[in-house]
């Protein structure tokens, strides 16, 4: 959706004077030590971890700051031929869904587990936008645990945000659709037929595995963006609409006409509370949940219902707050007392206040009027104060310890800097071009760290050199631990991220895992030392039970007749870092299996036609790599 | 030579006991390999019954390694050292113990004689067994230069092809030189005390 703006930047360029014209960086804005800055010399390590969502690439990007090094991809909603993730038998259940097999996904929000409202680096969760979907990623090994579908749901934007102990995962409705989902006419959304939904995803705290507790029904309008609050606030998500209007075509203009939209401040803890007073009921849905337990096969698990609860049952658990203008980002500040939306039309940026919220709630006569059970406050009433002509389009905020604030502006393409409680901008700088999301590590937790500040922009143009008409996309990295942003570098980053994520690389590094062991593999089909290699055939299919270990598989030779199904369940035997193995079959229609030391997978392949089909090893593993080949005979 | 020892010698021939006692539950010796693909390094822990890695998989690791140039694997089945060593140990304990209580000077001469003959002789297995180790090469094996060996050092390190290995006494080995030392010095001390008598 941003891309399309390109028209409305160039108008405001034409407005403006014809700025934004393949300008250069002024020198005032680059830190004259950024070089020295960002240069992480060689067996040197970055002071940062950085999750990038990978958006339409459905992936997730790990980068070293300040270097800008990408270290990984992790494969979630996204087949990935690399490693084999989503073709392989264990892990392409992963990617089950109501709607069946797929294998891709718009990847927006990534959220690093909270405990009292720090990172705690256990794990990674992110949102699949298109067809709704959360997925955990274990910050351990850096591999999908578990994807959870959410059902009644459209356009999973406003998700996956946390409460502060990561109690719940919030998920809500982009793109209202009718509920029960049904064939009407598309018109009848402006008649307040369709709906959205709010999603209580209930976080084991042991085990991370993610279940649906609860859903609220909500007005059919697009619920964008959530962050849940803080401290004094800590039982409350704050959610962004727009298209309050209702509209259903041409929504640039038609979702546009609203002078405020609203923000929808939600007592989840109160939610909770009706729930366990069975004031919810159990409504049908079709939805699954895929767990991908280590070493084995991903389970998918088809659900058939969900708690349904409607604001009407459970008063004083919803409350909108008048928000100019078709409000984008809603960001709470460190101590849980601002709630600041970027007004994305708006022309200036709007803060609400917790401690006036809770007074105002109390206060009938702040009430404005009531929609679907959901009282509207005035604005005033829990207003804090505005950011003045801040910049043109204003997104989304974060938060450094010392009490300023870090607005993204998409239009003006900038950030800017400004002082919570004085609602003054102190500084601004560049960003090339149309910054969406930024980040700052811990900046939207309650320890933000005032360091580095990530600019993910949605558009690059000139900053690389070119590759045809689609050029890279990109990020900026400025240093915020002085009173003026500096710029620091330019990278190259995968997909369109939008949110990212930054954690202090030694909350992480000591324990990411080296290998798996072995003696904890439960794979059925591992074969955990060479004596068990063997070939087990079962009617038309044959368990190849493989090993694989420097340099050499065995069996030594795999004998098969056509019409076969030849499951190679490979066992990488390797206990040492760094020993990883490949495996690829000639002709085989999925791609490589590549195996972590102590890891086992599957590929299949389809004996077709008679013949000799060698198998070899993908992954430069030793000296005597190029020998780690050998046959497969398919005979009539 | 049939002298009492005196009560300060009787103890340290006790404590002399009790650091033997320690070596059921020290390595003796490490021998650890660095290689541009281990920085980190990897090694062996050889101690008076078994051999185990610096870290969990390092035997396994190194066995690997060690195919490509044709080596035997290591395994503890194949050292029969493994099997005598604890009694050896024993034995000397026990000659602390029986010193201790009769305790004649020339007990102790006979305790140093026995370390020394103990220490000898170990070295002497210790560089056999790296000999064997080293030379006795698979003749298939995938890597085959000639006149290549890969004998560890007894002590001290030494290049063997991209890895560099280091051969040196352990906690058990620096106790059994301090051993040694304590014997020495009491025998000394036993000296000077009747020189001066």
């Amino acid at each position: 959706m941003f891309k399309k703006s390109i028209f409305l930047i160039l108008l405001m360029a034409i407005a403006l004077g014809g700025c934004g014209k393949g300008q250069k960086t002024p020198g005032d804005v680059l830190d004259s030590n950024a070089a020295q800055k960002v240069y992480v010399a060689p067996g040197q390590k970055d002071e940062f971890y950085w999750f990038m969502s990978g958006g339409f690439s459905g992936q997730v990007a790990v980068y070293g700051i300040p270097s800008g090094r990408l270290f990984k991809q992790i494969p979630v909603f996204s087949q990935f031929p690399e490693s084999g993730y989503g073709y392989d038998e264990e892990t392409k259940n992963l990617l089950m869904t109501s709607h069946g097999f797929i294998p891709w996904d718009d990847a927006h929000h990534t959220e690093i587990s909270l405990t009292k409202g720090l990172m705690d680096g256990r794990w990674l969760f992110i949102n699949g936008n298109n067809t709704p979907r959360i997925a955990r990623i274990d910050l351990a090994d850096f591999k999908t645990a578990e994807i959870l579908e959410i059902p009644n749901s459209s356009g999973n934007h406003a998700s996956p945000f946390l409460t502060e102990n990561t109690e719940y995962l919030m998920a809500a409705t982009r793109f209202s659709v009718p509920y029960p989902q049904r064939d009407i006419p598309v018109e009848s959304a402006a008649e307040g037929e369709f709906k959205g939904t709010i999603t209580m995803v209930k976080v084991d705290p042991k085990t991370g595995a993610m279940n649906i507790d609860l859903q609220v029904l909500v007005p059919g309008y697009n619920y964008d963006i959530v962050h849940c609050g803080k401290g004094p606030s800590k039982d409350w998500c704050f959610f962004s609409t727009y298209n309050t209007e209702q509209a259903y075509k041409m929504l640039e203009i038609e979702a546009s006409k609203n002078d405020k939209d609203y923000l929808l401040a939600f007592n989840w803890a109160l939610a909770k509370q009706c729930l366990d007073q069975g004031k919810a009921k159990e409504v049908p849905a079709s939805y699954y949940r895929n767990v991908h337990p280590e070493n084995r096969h991903a389970v998918s698990e088809r659900l058939t219902s969900v708690k349904m609860l409607h604001p009407d049952d459970c008063p004083g658990m919803m409350y909108f707050l008048p928000t100019p203008k078709s409000p984008h980002g809603v960001d709470v500040d460190p101590t849980g007392e601002y709630i600041v939306a970027g007004g994305k039309l708006a022309t200036v940026i709007p803060v609400h206040s917790f401690s006036k919220l809770a007074k105002a709630i109390k206060d009938k006569s702040q009430v404005l009027k009531i929609i679907d059970g959901i009282p509207v406050l005035n604005y005033e009433a829990t207003l804090a104060g505005e950011v003045e002509k801040p910049c043109l389009g204003p997104l989304h905020t974060e938060f450094d310890s010392r009490g300023y604030a870090y607005t993204s502006c998409f239009i003006s393409s900038e950030v800017i800097k400004w002082k919570l409680g004085e609602w003054k901008v102190v500084d601004r700088v560049p960003a090339y071009y149309s910054i969406g999301h930024l980040s700052i590590a811990g900046g939207d937790s309650a320890k933000p760290y005032d360091k580095y500040l990530i600019a993910l922009n949605k558009i690059t143009k000139d900053r690389y050199l070119p590759t045809g008409p689609e050029v890279t996309q990109s990020a900026q990295l400025y240093d915020i631990s002085g009173a003026k942003m500096k710029l620091l570098l330019d990278f190259p980053t995968i997909g369109e991220p939008h949110y990212a994520q930054g954690i202090p690389a030694s909350m992480l590094m000591d324990k990411s895992r080296k290998i798996y062991p072995l003696e904890k593999n439960e794979h059925p089909f591992a074969a955990k030392n060479e004596k068990e290699a063997r070939v087990v055939r079962n009617g038309k299919t044959l368990h190849v039970y493989m090993t694989s270990i420097r340099s050499h598989f065995k069996p030594d030779i795999v004998e098969a007749k056509v019409g076969d199904t030849v499951l190679f369940h490979v066992t990488n035997l390797e206990q040492d870092y760094d020993i990883a193995h490949g495996f690829a079959v000639f002709g085989a229609a999925q791609p490589n299996l590549l195996l972590m030391p102590g890891e086992t997978k599957t590929l299949r392949f389809d004996a077709k036609k008679e013949g000799i089909y060698p198998f070899y090893c993908t992954d430069f593993c030793s000296a005597l790599h190029q020998e780690m080949q050998q046959y497969l005979r398919v005979s009539k | 030579m049939f002298k009492k020892l005196s009560l300060k010698s009787r103890y340290l021939v006790a404590g002399v006991g009790f650091l033997l006692l320690s070596l059921y539950f020290l390595p003796l010796w490490s021998i650890r390999l660095v290689a541009p693909q281990y920085p980190e390094g990897m090694g062996m822990y050889l101690w008076a019954s078994k051999i185990t890695g610096h870290s969990e998989f390092d035997l396994q690791n190194i066995n690997i390694l060690n195919h490509y140039v044709g080596m035997d694997p290591i395994v503890e089945q194949s050292i029969p050292e493994f099997q005598y060593m604890p009694y050896i140990l024993a034995y000397m304990i026990l000659g602390a113990v029986v010193t201790f209580f009769y305790a004649r000077r020339f007990m102790v001469y006979l305790g140093l004689i026995n370390l020394t003959l103990v220490g000898l002789a170990g070295f002497y297995d210790f560089w056999r067994w790296e000999y064997n180790f080293g030379h006795n090469l698979h003749p298939d094996a995938p890597i085959s230069i000639p006149g290549m060996a890969y004998q560890p050092p007894l002590i001290g390190c030494k290049e063997l092809l991209n890895i560099t290995s280091c051969s040196w006494p352990h906690a058990g080995g620096v106790i059994l030189l301090l051993v040694g030392a304590l014997l020495f010095y009491v025998i000394i001390s036993e000296t000077i005390r009747s020189k001066n008598a």
